[in-house]
This record gives C-alpha cells, structure tokens and sequence, in this order.
C-alpha cells in the first residue's frame, strides 16, 4: 500500500520536474528585456498580472549570469475557438510573452496573447497596433476554453475534494466512526448540514440541497486556501468564477420555489391591489438580478482584495527601501504581510461560509411554505 | 465596470460550469450520497440506542419496584407465620401444660385412692395379724400359765379379782 503510493507520488513528482526543465529551457531565451519587479509601475502590473488568470504555470522567475530572464513553472494547453474552428496547443508557445508581440501561427489563424487575454489577428494583419488606451484595433478575443490557471486550480480543488470525501465515505464502510483524514471533515459535513442548512432551509426540505451546499462550501475553501498559498492560485477572485458559483444557486433557488414563494413574489397578498405590480417587479429584480449579484460581487471583491493587500504588503520591501532602508522595510513588510495574512486565512473561510449560509437563506426563502391561518 | 467586463472570460465561465457540473455529479455519487446516509444512520442508531437504554431502564425500575413489592409481600407474609407459630407455639404448650395437669391431678387422685385401698388393707390386716398375734400370745401365755397349777388358780384369781372389779 505504501509502496504503490510512493510510487505514484514520484511519477508525479518525475512527471512534473521534467515539464518544469523543459519548460525553464524554452521559456527564457527570448524573453530578456523584462526585467525585475522593482518600480512601483512594475509592482503594480505585477499585481495586476497576477489578479487576472493566466495561460501557464509559473512557480519563479530570476535572471541568470548571462542577464537571460528565466521563468520557472510548467506550460498549460490552450484551447481557443476561433473564426477558423478550435485550435489548441500549450501555452509554451507565447513564450511569457504578454502583451501581443509573439505571434503564435496555427494554420491560417494568428494568434497573440495580450494581458493574459488572447487575441486573433484580424485577416491580412502580421502584428498588433494597439490605440491610445492600449487597446488592440486588429485583432479580436477568442472564445478561450484553455485549461488555465484557475481552471488548473479547480481541477485540483475538486480533485482534493474527491480524495478526501470519498475516503470519508470509504470510511463509514469500515465502521461508524471515521479514522484519519475523515476525523476532521465529519464535524465539517456536520457543521454545514448542523449549522447552515437546517435552521436556514427548514428540517423538511434541507436534505435535498445538501450536496449543492457541501459541494459549494468546500470548493470555495479549498480554491480560497489554494490563492493563500504560494502557488498563487487567484480562481475566487475570477468574476467568471464567481459568477458561475452565483448562477448555479439562482437557478436551484428559482427552480426550487414553492407556490408560496412565487405567489408571494408575484402577487403579495395583504397590499393594495395598485402596489401589487410594483413590489412584484422589485421582488423578481430582487431574486433573479440583486441577490445572485451581491453573491458573486462579495466573493470576487474579497478575495481580490486579500490577495491585492498581501501583494502590495509584500511590495512594501521595495517601495519603502529607499526611505527605511532594506532591513527596516522587509520587517515592515515581513510582520504586515503576516498579520494580514491570517486575517485572509480567516477570510478564507468566512467568504466561503458566507456564500454558503446566503445560498442556503435564499434557498430557504424560495422553498418556505406559509400556514395560512395567520393573516398577512 | 468596464474593468471588470473585460474581465470576464465566457470560456472560464463555460469550464467553470462544465467542471462545477461535473464535480457536483462525481461528489454527489461518491461522496454527499455515502456520507450524508451514514451520518443518518448512525445517528438514527444513536437515538435508537438512546431509546432503548432508556426503556430498559424504565423497566429495570419497575422490575426493581416489582421486587421490592414482592419482598415486602414475602416479609409481611413471614411475620404473620411469625407470628402464627407463635401463638400456636404458646397454644400448644399451654394445652399440654392443662394436659398435664388434668393427668397429674388424675394420677393423684388415683394414687391417693389406691394409698387409701392399700392403707385400709393394710390396716385390716394389720388388725387381723395383731388380733392372730395376740391370740398366739394369749394362748403361750395361757398354756404357759396353766402348766402349773397354782399359777392357774392365780391367774383365775386375779382375773376374777378384775372381773369383780369390772
């Protein structure tokens, strides 16, 4: 048993160490110029950088004897639909390149990549004009199916889930009580159920949300602690992401609505018959627009924020070096960056507790059923 | 806004679906279904345990409150025989002790009559042996007496002397 495991483990290891040289040796050539992150423009393209999602893998970069930049990390494959059907092939190929100057050619397609977005070069055009707000004029976004960062990132998360849970659910085979890793994700499963479900749902009808809440919990979490990590995880922080998250507990709580729930949205009883129409408006706006916009807005706001405020602390070191002095300026930044840190590690679960009580207060809304023997 | 519409990328947001989709179905069969039974049924094992601990020991009361019943029965009951034998204890020997009695005064009575019987026997013989006895002496005497003459006219003498005097 735990030879196989070792096993597995150093092909992974193997598997992985082998893309990163490869990777290391192809991606630094050509990509000189840039230099280190020094100035506050750079900090702050830096932080901007990492906020979005990114086509490759990058753990470090540093530049060698030679003055060569060298990026550390493993390419991902990009998958884009383009005016000329779906093309794919790894990100390796844009070189680090960012802001549309290594033009990948795929048949009769020329593709660019520019600010993590990538772009298709409109017909007969060989190179990017970019306009006064460096906005591409030749060339046009493609619909990008790449398995990106955050799309690496959910992979992993659900993948983490996977193991974890379905041991835990090995577990109970064995015996009532869980032994190892199930130990500290019962009282989870007991909290979310216990603590979210129930007294926001209702003892009836909780049971049938159960999977969507715990699914949802834990994703977020996990993808949550993922961004605190170094590997530098930003997938919460994608409002594609969390708008998705947000959709998905729209549709269950509209499609789940009682006939309580729709009669009191529609037609609120006990109103005056004129009013009736107005709060019918402002209660769909409410349910179908506002509430599912709240939840991916906080989401996303606060997770960007985290990891904005960890970048910019760790950033402190540099931009304060020249008025403190190194060492002053990296203690600053070491105890700023820590302390805020721990705060995000509780922010980590808060958003995704948070997300998960309003997923279940507004499921709980919509499936209600009134007694109607008391007046309105 | 602007900002965060140029943002938003359709393909992420379609493999977000696609992958929370897909997720939600893998953890829905291999996890939530597994783990959410077994918490039930271990939980509905846990009441029912509860329960039944809780009715044994109801029932281990009354069993308790049976037996004392019982016991009080049993040492009430004990007393009375207690108590029973007792009286018949003192009872019995009471009508022996009258028994005894009526034969004690009974074998008196007896004895006393047959000391009576055999005092009167006893006396009417000893009359008739004193009555043979003085006879035999009275006749030793008198033979004694009438050997000699001169001591018989004495004696017939005397005799007439007393029955003179008589």
């Amino acid at each position: 048993m735990i030879a196989t495991k070792s096993i597995k483990f150093f092909t992974i290891l193997a598997v992985v160490f082998s893309s990163l040289t490869c990777f290391a040796a192809s991606g630094g050539s050509t990509d000189t110029k840039e230099g280190q992150v020094n100035t506050p423009e750079s900090i702050n393209a830096y932080i901007k950088h990492h906020l979005a999602d990114s086509h490759d893998f990058a753990l470090y970069s540093y530049t060698n004897d030679a003055g060569e930049r060298k990026h550390v990390g493993f390419p991902l494959p990009v998958i884009v639909w383009t005016s000329k059907g779906l093309k794919t092939f790894m990100s390796s190929e844009f070189h680090h390149n960012d802001d549309g100057h290594v033009i990948v050619e795929k048949g009769d397609v020329k593709l660019v990549k520019i600010h993590s977005k990538i772009y298709e070069l409109n017909e007969g055009a060989d190179h990017v004009v970019f306009d006064a707000h460096h906005h591409a004029t030749n060339a046009h976004k493609v619909l990008d199916f790449s398995i990106t960062k955050s799309v690496f990132g959910m992979l992993l998360a659900g993948l983490l889930m996977l193991l974890g849970f379905s041991s835990l659910a090995r577990g109970y085979k064995k015996g009532a009580i869980p032994t190892g890793v199930g130990r500290l994700l019962e009282p989870l499963v007991l909290y979310v159920r216990d603590d979210i479900a129930r007294p926001n749902i209702g003892e009836k009808k909780y049971k049938k949300f159960m999977p969507y809440l715990l699914t949802v919990f834990f994703f977020i979490w996990i993808l949550n602690l993922l961004g605190l990590t170094p590997l530098g995880f930003n997938v919460t922080g994608q409002i594609a992401v969390t708008a998705c998250l947000a959709i998905f507990t729209a549709v269950i709580y509209l499609t789940n609505g009682s006939k309580d729930f729709w009669a009191h949205t529609l037609w609120m009883p006990g109103v005056p018959k004129i009013l009736r129409p107005v709060l019918a408006l402002i209660e769909l706006v409410g349910f179908v627009l506002i509430k599912p916009f709240s939840l991916l807005v906080r989401l996303f706001a606060n997770i960007t924020a985290g990891h904005f405020v960890v970048m910019s602390l760790i950033a402190l070191m540099i931009t304060l070096k020249n008025q403190f002095g190194p060492v002053a300026s990296t203690g600053m930044s070491l105890l700023l960056t820590l302390f805020i840190s721990v705060i995000e590690i509780l922010v980590a679960f808060l958003q995704a507790f948070i997300f998960t009580m309003l997923s279940a207060l507004f499921i709980g809304m919509a499936v209600e059923e009134h007694d109607h023997e008391h007046a309105h | 806004m602007e900002q965060l519409l140029n943002d938003f990328s359709p393909g992420l947001f379609f493999m977000q679906v696609l992958i929370l989709g897909i997720i939600l179905f893998l953890m829905f069969k291999f996890a939530w279904k597994p783990i959410l039974n077994s918490l039930n049924e271990r939980e509905e094992g846990i009441q029912n345990a509860l329960d039944e601990a809780d009715n044994a020991r109801k029932e281990m009361q009354n069993l308790q409150a049976d037996n004392q019943r019982l016991l009080n029965e049993a040492r009430a009951e004990r007393d009375e025989m207690l108590k029973e034998a007792r009286e018949m204890k003192n009872k019995m020997i009471e009508d022996a002790k009258e028994e005894a009695n009526a034969a004690a005064a009974k074998l008196m009575e007896q004895a006393q009559a047959t000391i009576e019987t055999e005092k009167k026997a006893a006396i009417s013989e000893l009359k008739s042996q004193v009555a043979n006895l003085s006879i035999e002496i009275a006749e030793k005497v008198v033979r004694e007496e009438l050997s000699n003459k001169d001591k018989q006219v004495k004696l017939v003498e005397s005799m007439l002397g007393e029955a003179t005097l008589n």
